[in-house]
């Protein structure tokens, strides 16, 4: 199908997140969307996909102008969009979530409809039970659940916002076939991505948005300099490697054994030294969740010791593990780590150790300004958190570490977010290390595990290598491991 | 900013004129004179001093659960059981009060500790919705509309069983107690001690709720319990502790209700002050400075409706009607202007 998109702007308040877009995109052609965060690509996406109306501009599909009232009424249209944050309904089985999408029959077939989602899953090899909850997905595969909805429900247009930021290198790659494949069949797709790589390996043109217009388009292969040029108005590069400077141990894990419902992984040995950067890497739901909860006091190990700079805290709670310097940031920014609702000062007060009984607001509106300041944070002490982006929301959790910490743990700490951020992000993070925090991160980014880590630790299936010195590794290598090859040649040395 | 007040205060006279009209009608329906009719509640509420000393004896039972679940509500808890919380308030403190009115010690003391024993009473009561919710998985609606049943219950049982009056129970209540135990009123049954206590309760809420480390945490608590358990804060026992609160408030409304105004335990003796609180809590959207005019108001509405009975021959449950309805419309109001104008 082809779509345009004519001169299509959006206020919000005094932003004006889409400024006279124009797009042509053929049916067959996937098209990329390039862009930082917060330069309108989502709110054009969610434009197109019925989430938001256009302040003024034409969407014509196949030569028809049309409107589209509400994502139900694009899917209708044939146009299905996958958000960045999977909206389904987690408290339900995976069959019902398909079968909510749909119009019509008051007595729905769910054998059917469970033989349906398990042909479409076994063409994409992802493993999707059709009777398990949503809730015990993680948040990658929650993503591939809905690619599977959208196709059911016959999306002759597919939109992927940042799709490639939860899933491992080989089911990028399955992906990435597929919507060739979907390309192939006359479908079009819309693949907005901030990964240049990504959008140059698979998309056969490109356009670039930058504060709300549209900077540039370009076919592909592009010169990679010219389009970080048209995406940030300037040149960036990753930023140097830091050296490392370990420390006096400050975790210690002894013949750890975790589980979740669907894995079991024992054996784990791990020294963590100070200042030191432990990368977890592997598919989505490989088993880095548990681990990690497991190090923070969030999950009870079933077999081992866990010790915070000496201390045996073992099945001691999270806050017990906090009081010992351990701080864990989730994924799921507003589910797990932010409160909707609270202020940026609410929460900075509420991360402060407490004094008194009552809240001197002057004092916590004073450090909410020095913590915005410091960590770049485009919001006002007032802004609740859910008016944040999500960069800057990450910025936020971030700015709420309390100092001295002895380890950070973080889960996907720069999903979805554009170079700048996650170079700034890191930066904040190596300065805790220079003073002697140690850090591990869960992350399906490739590069990130190699630029930022000392050591890298690999999941898959319930399996766990030893901690890898991160110069050994390459990213041949790292997904080969990730993938499941390879495991054998590894030396056996449990601990480093 | 200024302008979003005065759009607020818009919406919500706006709504206020909608429930009057549609009360109105009603009113005609009924074949009442509408006018006449508003004009006999404003005399039933207002009219005498005995009126107004009826209205501030309504007021002070619903300050208390009002800023009760206006702390539950604070920590995302439905807390429905305020209601059966009062209730066991009140018999708790008629245990008490039974149990030592016929010792030595001195009628001031058998009356605090009556009154300290219905706020660990409605407390008790507010801990097993709380419980079953923290570690039964039970959600509190269900937990405290069960508890508020079986609250009746024991009331019942009480009043026509041990405790029953010399000869033979009645939906009377229990034997009156002895005078001295009752609360000092001034003379027209206004317990000065009873309305000062509910004042205050409101003025500590409110203070809890805004200024404090204990109110911020509870706000988060309610709005998101994983990302606050990450933030430190122990989470279930903020819950906990916000129903125990809100019970102890509870439990002194009953406790009030016996020892001021009857003197015994009746038979649905909280009187719906606790749905009554729930009501004015949506009202003033969880904004307790709000609670002290609004509380008064709806007062004056369930005293003042009283003489439609006697005047029109009208069920007084019409001040319910003009509650609920103001109550929907104002929660319409807010719903319409959220979505035309974002939120205030």
């Amino acid at each position: 199908m082809r779509v345009e998109l004519r001169n299509i702007h959006k206020y919000f308040g005094k932003n004006h997140a889409n400024a006279g877009i124009n797009l042509d995109i053929p049916s067959g052609t996937i098209q990329g969307i390039l862009g930082e965060n917060g330069a309108g690509k989502s709110t054009l996406m969610k434009i197109l996909s019925g989430y938001f109306y256009a302040d003024s501009g034409e969407i014509i599909l196949d030569g028809k102008a049309i409107t589209i009232s509400s994502p139900s009424d694009a899917i209708k249209h044939g146009i299905g969009m996958l958000h960045q944050d999977p909206l389904d309904f987690p408290p339900m089985r995976l069959l019902d979530n398909f079968l909510l999408g749909r119009e019509g029959g008051l007595f729905p077939d769910r054998k059917v409809v469970a033989r349906d989602i398990q042909t479409l899953a076994a063409q994409f090899n992802f493993s999707l039970d059709p009777e398990a909850y949503v809730d015990t997905l993680t948040v990658g595969e929650r993503q591939q659940l809905e690619i599977l909805r959208l196709l059911w429900l016959g999306a002759r247009v597919l939109i992927l916002d940042e799709p490639t930021t939860g899933i491992s290198a080989s089911q990028k790659a399955k992906l990435f076939e597929t919507l060739r494949t979907l390309a192939g069949q006359g479908k079009t797709i819309i693949f907005v991505s901030h990964k240049l790589e990504d959008v140059e390996v698979l998309c056969h043109k490109v356009a670039v948005l930058r504060s709300g217009q549209l900077i540039g388009e370009s076919p592909v292969p592009f010169d990679h300099k010219k389009m970080v040029e048209m995406m940030f108005g300037k040149e960036i590069s990753l930023g140097d490697r830091y050296p490392l400077n370990a420390g006096g141990k400050v975790l210690e894990l002894k013949n750890l054994a975790v589980e979740d419902v669907r894995l079991h992984m024992e054996d784990i040995h791990l020294d963590l030294h100070g200042g030191e950067v432990i990368g977890l890497a592997g598919m989505e739901g490989s088993g880095q969740g548990p681990f990690i909860r497991a190090c923070s006091g969030l999950l009870r190990p079933v077999n081992g010791r866990v010790q915070v700079n000496g201390h045996d805290l073992t099945g001691k709670s999270h806050h017990i593990f906090k009081r010992h310097g351990v701080s864990f940031l989730p994924a799921s920014r507003m589910e797990e780590g932010l409160v909707p609702g609270l202020t940026l000062t609410e929460h900075f007060v509420l991360a402060e150790k407490t004094q008194g009984v009552f809240i001197d607001h002057a004092k916590g509106t004073k450090l909410a300004e020095e913590r915005i300041t410091s960590f770049n944070i485009r919001g006002t002490p007032v802004s609740t958190v859910e008016s944040l982006s999500g960069g800057n929301q990450q910025r936020a959790l971030l700015a709420l570490l309390q100092t001295p910490l002895s380890l950070i743990l973080l889960e996907h700490p720069t999903r979805g977010l554009d170079i700048e951020s996650t170079i700034y992000i890191w930066s904040k993070l190596k300065e805790r290390c220079k003073q002697g925090t140690s850090i591990i991160f869960v992350s399906s980014d490739l590069e990130e595990i190699l630029q930022y880590s000392d050591r890298v630790m690999v999941f898959f299936s319930g399996k766990v290598t030893p901690p890898l010195d991160v110069a050994t590794l390459t990213t041949e290598k790292l997904g080969q491991l990730i993938g499941g090859s390879g495991w054998n040649n590894l030396n056996s040395g449990k601990s480093l | 900013m200024k302008k979003n007040v005065w759009v607020n205060i818009g919406f919500q006279a706006g709504a206020l004129v909608l429930a009057l009209l549609i009360t109105t009608l009603i009113l005609a329906a009924a074949g009442a004179p509408p006018l006449k009719a508003y004009g006999s509640i404003l005399n039933g509420a207002f009219g005498s001093s005995n009126n107004i000393v009826a209205v501030l004896i309504t007021w002070a039972p619903l300050l208390l659960t009002t800023v009760g679940v206006l702390i539950t509500f604070s920590a995302g808890l439905w807390n429905i059981g305020v209601e059966g919380q009062m209730t066991l308030g009140a018999i708790f403190a008629t245990w008490m009060l039974r149990m030592l009115q016929d010792t030595n010690l001195p009628p001031a003391l058998i009356i605090i500790l009556g009154i300290l024993w219905g706020m660990v009473g409605g407390a008790l009561w507010a801990s097993l919705a709380g419980a079953l919710k923290t570690f039964g998985g039970v959600n509190e609606i269900f937990g405290g509309l069960g508890l508020n049943f079986v609250s009746t219950a024991l009331t019942i049982y009480l009043v026509f069983g041990p405790w029953k009056r010399p000869g033979v129970g009645s939906m009377s209540g229990t034997q009156p107690f002895n005078e001295a135990l009752w609360l000092p009123t001034l003379g027209t049954g206004l317990s000065p001690w009873g309305l000062g206590l509910s004042i205050l309760a409101v003025i500590l809420v409110y203070l809890l709720l805004r200024g404090t480390y204990f109110g911020l945490r509870l706000k988060a608590v309610g709005k998101n319990m994983k990302a606050s358990y990450l933030l430190g804060i122990p989470t279930w026992q903020y819950s906990m502790f916000a129903f125990l609160l809100c019970g102890a408030l509870a439990g002194l409304a009953g406790a009030i209700q016996v020892e001021s105004v009857y003197h015994r335990l009746l038979p649905n003796i909280s009187n719906g002050y606790g749905f009554l609180g729930l009501l004015v809590a949506m009202l003033i959207n969880y904004q307790a400075i709000w609670v002290i005019p609004i509380a008064l108001f709806f007062a004056a509405l369930n005293v003042g409706s009283v003489q439609l009975q006697i005047v029109y021959k009208m069920d007084s449950s019409f001040a319910g009607v003009l509650q609920d309805l103001l109550v929907l419309l104002v929660l319409l109001g807010q719903g319409v202007r959220e979505r035309f104008l974002g939120k205030a």
